[in-house]
């Protein structure tokens, strides 16, 4: 019988293999052929594991130090999901350092593969859909068991999406460094790959229904409002955006269904859904789990969840089109795109509020807790990046800030500050309990880490915001006689020293995940730093009590 | 701690604040009510964009979206402060065309503001080859701008025809040459004697006679017997210091044998005569503009001697 059942799998492995070897033969593009080779290679890997009973993933699991035996949820898809977490982070932001520097010294493009018009995608997609994509997909399986109270539904079908969701990163990253991209902002990969990943999302859809259907509790949890609402708007925003005709069924070219400023416009809806649906919503659904779980504190207002969910899931949608102001789209839709911004402001806000108002009744963490400590810069990071973008995308500003560095430093601040932070107090969070370990290998580390990651962040949002007003005033500089002051070549000289900053701040940030690297690692093998705990301060009685001069007798 | 009720309701000690009953996995929800700032700002930005999306172009309708109240769109937006920024250099405008480009010079202050046009427009459209500060570049052929030496001329008319019809286009008369392949013509003892040759004009090398007889026989006919070059042909002078190509001998051979002509688009096509005439007045004045003396030919015009 379960020679029977290996039998069948090597037989379509097999199958598999000898389609994607055929597809590599008669590719119409080298892209298109190195793609298929990449999956020949894993069905040929999947065939020997089948035959050979050789268990490379319990060797792996081993190396990892996984648990083994039975718990009370079904962890396992979500230690490979933070080792994947850590891993792209590692990649995705050292890319981002390498393209960085490149900018400042453009000797470091090197021709063809790994040029920045190459890595920058490599980057993008690195940070979010692997780094971010991983610890949401993790921390969704997470959360959505414990607050159900109810294991996954569907194990292999959420086994099938982590590995699925690894092949569709490898074939994205492996295909911008070829020079496969259908040049869409964020949504490069070509439509073989857009074909796969909508399998792999629909998939992690119905894992993650499934087990809020099999729930033992009688309402559903904030946190898995937000999830939810983020995997089917992924689905939509994804299929739509990646409409295309491929020119060849064995190639990797393809051209879009829309053409001109639809084709704009459908984009910039995706890539404004992107960051709202990928990169705020989810990670509020972290923040709802995470911060009251590690500071022990019920959730600051339950009506205020209600309403800034709906109004932000609502408002959101709309909100694309201001990345397209003063260009041909017609102006009734730029005036929509900034008005919706707008309002746009507090609904985001409301996740703040709860986020730093759960910790009423213990902020005393923020001092001895580096994880409730970044979960706080985090929050405070969201909510200026959250004010700053309803700012950005006021037609006045807007026309100042388009097309500048203020945007990259805008992005980063959310992107380093948001994301970044709450996704590694996740992780400092998640990884003891995983490995059912007693603590972290070092806390102090983490708070090396929270330093080291706020301080690059100032730096390079600092920088980035100098740089791109700079940008912005130079671009738009006209003399007392009436004519342009500066050329292109006048204002990147002048952003050099930015650049530097910039690539400082990113090096620390990177140093930072290192550091996290580290820690993560000797807390999986077991190991405990032996180090003096974080105190408190120590409360002096004496010394509570306002500065008065004394009234002379 | 807590006083339990029977929905699972409590009150929570450190804010005082009564819970919803929920719990998941340890978490309970608090029932405070939403911060009145918040949700009144929320309020606010909804009433500012309701102003907004009347007074502005906002709602698709049938046929066209509706126009707002205040008659605004962006095409307007654009054309009013392009009409503007027009009308505040029409009297230039009139004044250029109607002067000869050559009489410009002499009047300072049509002078100085067609200089400080000629400067924005070539920030737009000259410095991707001639470079920010019209240095051109020694290597890939891109001439330099402020230097005495001319490929084609150096006075204004030179200068103002070269932006119009530019350099080697299909389909113009003037301004057409090609340096023919002497690959397979020497062999490498004769390319080096020339090489070495050209880098003697300029002093680079010492005189050898099988390359000045080459050159003699093979070059001097569009570069001159003393290698001065020739504007009828846009020859380069190569007995100077100022090289388009690279100025070692392998430069000299690798042009020798497969020789890389410039290209110039025909601005005239794209910009408008003003804005020629700017760009004329502007690298003229760069620093080699030749030729003033000339127009004196002309009674009655007091003109500079030196640009």
């Amino acid at each position: 019988m379960q020679a029977e059942a290996a039998l069948g799998r090597i037989g379509l492995w097999f199958l598999i293999m000898l389609a994607a070897i055929a597809a590599a033969v008669a590719a119409a593009d080298s892209g298109f052929a190195a793609h298929a080779t990449i999956v020949a290679v894993i069905a040929f890997a999947m065939i020997w594991i089948s035959a050979s009973r050789f268990d490379p993933l319990g060797k792996a699991q081993g190396f990892f130090r996984m648990p083994e035996g039975p718990s009370r949820y079904d962890d396992e898809p979500i230690r490979w999901g933070v080792i994947a977490t850590v891993f792209w982070a590692v990649v995705g932001m050292l890319v981002g350092l390498i393209i960085a520097l490149q900018l400042a010294y453009p000797l470091l493009n090197m021709e063809p593969w790994l040029n920045f018009g190459r890595l920058r995608p490599l980057h993008t997609s690195g940070v979010i859909f692997a780094f971010g994509g991983n610890i949401l997909i993790a921390s969704s399986y997470y959360v959505v068991q414990r607050t159900s109270r109810a294991r996954l539904a569907f194990p292999s079908l959420a086994r099938f999406v982590f590995w699925g969701y690894q092949l569709f990163l490898v074939l994205a990253a492996s295909g911008y460094v070829l020079g496969v991209t259908q040049s869409r902002e964020y949504a490069e990969p070509e439509w073989y790959v857009d074909l796969w990943l909508t399998i792999v999302w629909v998939a992690y859809l119905i894992v993650f229904v499934g087990t809020l259907a099999r729930r033992t509790e009688p309402h559903i949890y904030v946190a898995n409002w937000f999830y939810l609402s983020f995997i089917i708007t992924i689905a939509m925003l994804h299929i739509v955006n990646n409409l295309a005709i491929p020119v060849h069924i064995l190639g990797s070219h393809s051209y879009s269904l829309f053409a001109g400023v639809q084709d704009a416009l459908t984009q910039w809806w995706y890539g404004h859904n992107a960051v709202a649906f990928f990169l705020t919503v989810p990670f509020l659904a972290m923040m709802y789990y995470f911060v009251p779980k590690q500071a022990e504190r019920p959730i600051y207002s339950y009506r205020l969840s209600i309403l800034h969910f709906w109004s932000l899931i609502f408002l959101y949608i709309w909100a694309g089109p201001h990345h397209l102001l003063y260009t041909a789209l017609p102006d009734w839709a730029q005036t929509l795109g900034m008005v919706f911004s707008v309002v746009l402001w507090m609904p985001s806000w409301g996740g703040m509020i709860n986020g730093l108002m759960t910790l009423n009744g213990a902020w005393d963490k923020v001092r001895t807790d580096p994880i409730i400590r970044m979960m706080v810069m985090a929050l405070a990071f969201y909510g200026m990046a959250t004010f700053e973008g309803p700012m950005l995308s006021i037609k006045a500003v807007n026309s100042l800030s388009h097309y500048t560095d203020w945007t990259i430093g805008h992005v980063h601040a959310g992107a380093l500050g948001w994301n970044g932070m709450i996704s590694f107090a996740a992780v400092y969070f998640l990884v003891p309990r995983l490995w059912r370990r007693e603590r972290l290998y070092s806390l102090r580390w983490v708070n090396w880490h929270f330093w080291m990651a706020t301080i690059g962040i100032v730096f390079y949002a600092a920088s980035m915001w100098v740089s791109g007003i700079t940008q912005g005033l130079m671009w738009r500089e006209y003399g007392s006689d009436g004519y342009l002051v500066n050329s292109f070549a006048d204002t990147v000289a002048a952003l050099h020293p930015m650049y530097l900053l910039r690539a400082f701040g990113g090096s620390l940030y990177l140093a930072g995940v290192i550091l996290m690297v580290a820690n993560v690692w000797l807390t999986i093998v077991g190991r405990q730093r032996a180090e003096a705990p974080l105190h408190d301060a120590p409360y002096d009685p004496e010394a509570d009590r306002p500065i008065v001069a004394q009234p002379a007798e | 701690m807590a006083n339990k009720q029977s929905d699972g309701k409590r009150i929570d000690e450190p804010t005082g604040t009564e819970t919803v009953g929920h719990e998941w996995d340890g978490i309970e929800e608090l029932d405070t009510p939403m911060p009145r700032w918040w949700l009144w700002t929320l309020y606010l930005t909804i009433v500012w964009a309701i102003a907004y999306v009347i007074a502005y172009p906002a709602w698709p309708m049938l046929h066209k979206a509706t126009e707002g109240v205040l008659g605004w769109s962006s095409r307007g937006q654009l054309a009013e402060e392009m009409s503007a920024a027009d009308l505040a250099r029409v009297s230039v405008g009139e004044r250029l065309a109607a002067i000869d480009i050559n009489k410009v010079p002499a009047n300072d202050a049509l002078m100085q503001q067609a200089r400080a046009g000629g400067a924005a427009a070539f920030k737009v459209n000259c410095v991707q080859c001639h470079g920010a500060g019209a240095g051109g570049n020694q290597n890939l052929g891109y001439p330099n701008l402020n230097d005495d030496d001319w490929l084609w001329g150096g006075d204004m008319a030179s200068i103002e025809y070269t932006i119009e019809h530019g350099i080697r286009q299909p389909g113009s008369d003037r301004r057409q040459s090609q340096m023919p392949s002497f690959e397979g013509m020497f062999d490498s003892a004769q390319l080096d004697a020339v090489a070495q040759h050209v880098l003697s004009l300029s002093g680079k090398a010492k005189p050898n006679r099988a390359g000045a007889q080459l050159f003699a026989d093979n070059c001097a006919v569009c570069h001159g017997s003393r290698g001065d070059g020739n504007r009828e042909l846009g020859a380069p002078r190569l007995n100077d210091a100022i090289w388009l190509r690279g100025n070692t001998a392998e430069a000299i051979k690798a042009q020798m044998l497969n020789p890389k002509m410039g290209a110039m688009p025909a601005w005239g096509e794209r910009l408008d005569p003003m804005t020629i005439k700017m760009l004329t007045v502007y690298v003229h004045s760069l620093g080699g503009g030749e030729d003033f003396v000339e127009v004196a030919a002309e009674p009655g015009d007091e003109v500079d001697e030196q640009p």
